[in-house]
């Protein structure tokens, strides 16, 4: 991630300005890939390393929770210019201030769990 | 091999992101960072006050193991596989973002107005980066997935809700960056 900018502030926001195909060929390509990949595992009847069948749950079909939590999510997204893998990775590299949001990002999530009932979803 | 030393394409780096999430699905596993932050929420004992962090969390260890990973990961690229971090910007960019007060773009992995040691002792930086984090963790948890469980892994096998999802991030990323930065920078 690191390596790719996907950790990089600036990146993200240049992606949202639509300045950069960077992100796009990164986002595109790893979801290219692994659609092929993922029929390739299906068609074939791939087995895992355990020798067990891949099992694909299906997410249940709504629509609030996704769009709501996913404009949510994309606010901070653009914000911090991190979702939660980059926060990681920012930190091993030693940019001890996402500190700030990994900690209230957990938080977050917790609050989530306190609101949950009361939320569409 | 001196590629490896520069920023990486995005053609090298999908690809491998791709063939993370595959490992992980034939490790019966799912790709998804956010449900470790509702896994420390649960370690941290929120289980007993909040029904839904309630869950068998130790069954997710494994996930943490990811982190870890992706930590070291950070550690390795940044200090040992690198000349040069920063990657190249468009023009465009560095200007739309001088005009919101951001010097020394080309320079930066990420912005020192909001990420240098400093901010620690800036109120109004520490207060965009404690949103922007409860954003990101409220939101994923309630979308049930961030960019790693559904833009990669849901979009790969075709899941409408992730579709959903990540519609949702574009139209709340789309809303920070267009209407609320020149407000906020």
């Amino acid at each position: 991630m690191i390596k790719s900018q996907a950790a990089s502030w600036f990146h993200i926001y240049e992606m949202f300005k639509f300045k950069s195909f960077h992100m796009y060929g990164m986002i595109f390509s790893a979801i290219a890939l692994g659609l092929i990949m993922v029929k390739l595992i299906k068609h074939f009847n791939i087995k895992s390393f355990y020798g067990a069948k891949i099992i694909f749950r299906t997410k249940d079909e709504s629509f609030s929770r996704y769009m709501y939590g996913g404009i949510i999510f994309g606010l901070g997204w653009a914000l911090t210019g991190t979702c939660p893998g980059p926060m990681f990775t920012l930190l091993g590299a030693g940019y001890f201030s996402i500190l700030i949001v990994l900690i209230f990002s957990i938080l977050g999530t917790f609050l989530y769990g306190i609101f949950r009932d009361k939320l569409p979803h | 091999m001196s590629w490896i030393y520069e920023p990486w394409p995005w053609y090298i780096a999908g690809p491998v992101i791709a063939l993370i999430m595959v490992l992980l699905l034939l490790m019966e596993k799912n790709f998804g960072m956010s449900s470790n932050l509702r896994t420390m929420c649960a370690a941290c004992g929120a289980g007993k006050k909040v029904a839904f962090f309630n869950f068998d969390w130790k069954a997710q260890r494994w996930n943490l193991l990811v982190v870890a990973g992706s930590i070291i990961g950070g550690f390795i690229a940044s200090n040992y596989m690198t000349d040069n971090l920063v990657g190249t910007m468009n023009p465009e960019t560095i200007e739309d973002l001088r005009i919101l007060g951001f010097e020394g773009v080309e320079n930066q992995y990420l912005p020192a107005e909001l990420f240098a040691l400093d901010v620690f002792s800036n109120p109004k930086g520490l207060f965009l980066l404690a949103v922007g984090g409860l954003l990101v963790g409220f939101g994923a948890r309630y979308a049930g997935g961030c960019t790693s469980g559904h833009a990669i892994s849901g979009l790969s096998e075709l899941q409408l809700p992730s579709l959903i999802a990540v519609i949702g991030f574009f139209v709340g990323g789309l809303i920070m960056i267009y209407f609320l930065f020149p407000l906020i920078f």
